[in-house]
């Protein structure tokens, strides 16, 4: 599966497990307006790191936190080269 | 120390000591005349030689320094120095510890006649560590009086501990065994829990004691029928509704209570109405036991407590008032009391607070499991995460319907911050020595 493909299948399976409603996803989507919340993000990162073997949230130190779904898939990508 | 009475003794495994023989008799040779008045550290291999060497040691020696079960020679080195102690007991069958302490007498089985009698001089204080897990342990000073003062002797009782009686919980019941009752059999640390409850069966033991993660290894073993005990007590852990369900279920006819106790502020209270939790009545300062709730948390003043800390640098034991801060957290609901874990233990999930104890007593109320463990797993987002491992009842499916049927129970109950995020399923669960479920970290 592709990073966008598992991304995309996490987000949706966390909103499931946490009864919360998404906004349709597409990468212009700012996270803040998905529908997830704090504890999804956290609950996102963690499942992410699970499945693809890296947390660019905490191994990143630049600061430039992703803001949309499109940054965070390329946020993704760019810790998997 | 040892009360008078025909047949009674203390069995382990391996050796039985006939109680009535301490008249006559002792572990410690001719070398307990030169440990007279001295602090004794006493480093032994087995819960037997220790038995034997307290009764031979206290009113003789100033101070009896209780060294834990499987302490290596870094923390006898570390005991003997925060003690000053000037003396050692090691074990007869084994190479004596690399410790520079002059005078020390070898303990040994079976009892040897005594050349003369004990010379019981001193009010012995009992050094014991504490249990606590970070930093160096802290030891505690008693005496048989504080050791004593939470119950009477009663004949006819034979009682049996999971517990080492090296530590408080089993030297409490070591006690009662040589102030009183009938008999006592010990656990061995090479015997698994089946073997134990077969050999209780046998000694048709009536009242026992062990932590709430030793009495779920009752619940999961085949021989948890081999015993019929009267009086099924739980203590050194949050003995939650599922396991003392689980308890009254599988022996009817037996009392199943819990009690509160630590090294430092000794038995407070005892439970006996079958649910987790103490009635908020018990919160008083009259009588023997005086309890009170500061910022969530229990301190105890009592005639059992421990009289202070030992060491140069100590700190205080007790406050002003005489309380002994316990680190245990509580909370009221409605009339009761429930305990919601160490103060230190508490998971911060983006500035709201959880106690692992907390989501595992509501994961033990799930029909399929056994027993958990709840920890905090790092996350970059909000500093961490509740995790937690379940060990399954036998024929529960350890497969995603059954973690998402237990993930749902605890969501009805829990705010969703409280709930695991991750679940997995173990054999079984690291308890600590002392029969706790071990918390890393």
């Amino acid at each position: 599966m592709t990073t966008r493909l598992t991304i995309i299948a996490a987000i949706r399976d966390v909103a499931a497990e946490q009864g919360k409603t998404l906004a349709p996803l597409n990468d212009d989507l700012p996270l803040m307006e998905s529908g997830l919340d704090s504890l999804c993000f956290a609950i996102l990162v963690a499942r992410l790191e699970d499945a693809l073997g890296a947390d660019p949230f905490t191994t990143q130190g630049d600061g430039r936190l992703p803001s949309t779904v499109g940054e965070l898939i390329a946020f993704y990508d760019a810790a998997l080269v | 120390m040892v009360a008078s009475g025909r047949g009674r003794r203390v069995a382990t495994r391996d050796f039985t000591l006939e109680l009535d023989r301490f008249a006559v008799a002792g572990s410690l040779g001719d070398g307990l005349a030169r440990l007279e008045g001295r602090s004794v550290l006493l480093a032994v291999g087995d819960m037997a030689k220790a038995a034997a060497a307290l009764i031979d040691l206290d009113g003789v020696a100033r101070q009896i320094v209780l060294c834990p079960p499987g302490a290596g020679a870094d923390a006898l080195i570390a005991l003997a120095r925060a003690s000053a102690a000037d003396a050692l007991v090691y074990d007869g069958d084994a190479p004596a510890p690399e410790i520079d302490i002059v005078t020390r007498v070898a303990c040994r089985l079976p009892l040897a006649p005594l050349v003369a009698p004990r010379a019981v001089r001193f009010v012995t204080e009992w050094a014991m560590p504490t249990s606590g897990t970070s930093g160096p342990p802290k030891l505690v000073a008693h005496t048989l009086a504080t050791l004593t003062a939470a119950f009477r002797p009663v004949a006819g009782q034979r009682w049996a501990t999971f517990y080492d009686v090296r530590r408080y919980g089993g030297l409490q019941i070591l006690l009662r065994a040589l102030t009183g009752s009938e008999s006592l059999t010990l656990s061995d640390p090479r015997e698994g829990v089946d073997a134990f409850l077969v050999r209780l069966g046998q000694a048709g033991v009536t009242h026992i004691s062990g932590t709430p993660s030793h009495w779920r290894k009752v619940l999961m073993s085949g021989e948890a029928r081999r015993i019929a005990p009267q009086r099924v007590r739980l203590s050194g852990e949050i003995a939650d509704d599922a396991v003392i369900a689980g308890l009254r279920a599988l022996y009817p006819n037996a009392q199943v209570e819990h009690a509160y106790a630590s090294t430092e502020a000794g038995v407070a209270f005892v439970v006996s109405d079958g649910r987790a939790g103490f009635p908020s009545s018990l919160v008083r300062e009259d009588g023997d036991v005086a309890l009170r709730v500061v910022d969530d948390v229990l301190s105890v003043r009592s005639n059992r407590a421990a009289l202070r800390y030992i060491g140069a640098n100590a700190p205080a034991l007790k406050d002003a008032d005489g309380f002994v801060d316990t680190g245990d957290v509580v909370a009221l609901n409605g009339d009761r009391y429930q305990f919601f874990g160490r103060r230190g233990g508490i998971i911060n999930i983006g500035g709201a607070k959880v106690h692992p104890e907390e989501v595992e007593a509501a994961l033990n109320a799930h029909v399929a499991v056994r027993a958990s463990r709840v920890f905090a797993r790092k996350n970059p987002i909000t500093g961490a995460l509740v995790a937690a491992e379940i060990v399954l009842r036998d024929g529960a499916a350890a497969d995603e319907a059954t973690k998402r049927d237990i993930l749902a129970a605890c969501r009805a109950v829990l705010p969703a911050y409280k709930a695991p995020s991750f679940l997995s399923f173990v054999a079984e669960l690291p308890i600590t020595d002392g029969g706790k479920l071990a918390r890393r970290g």
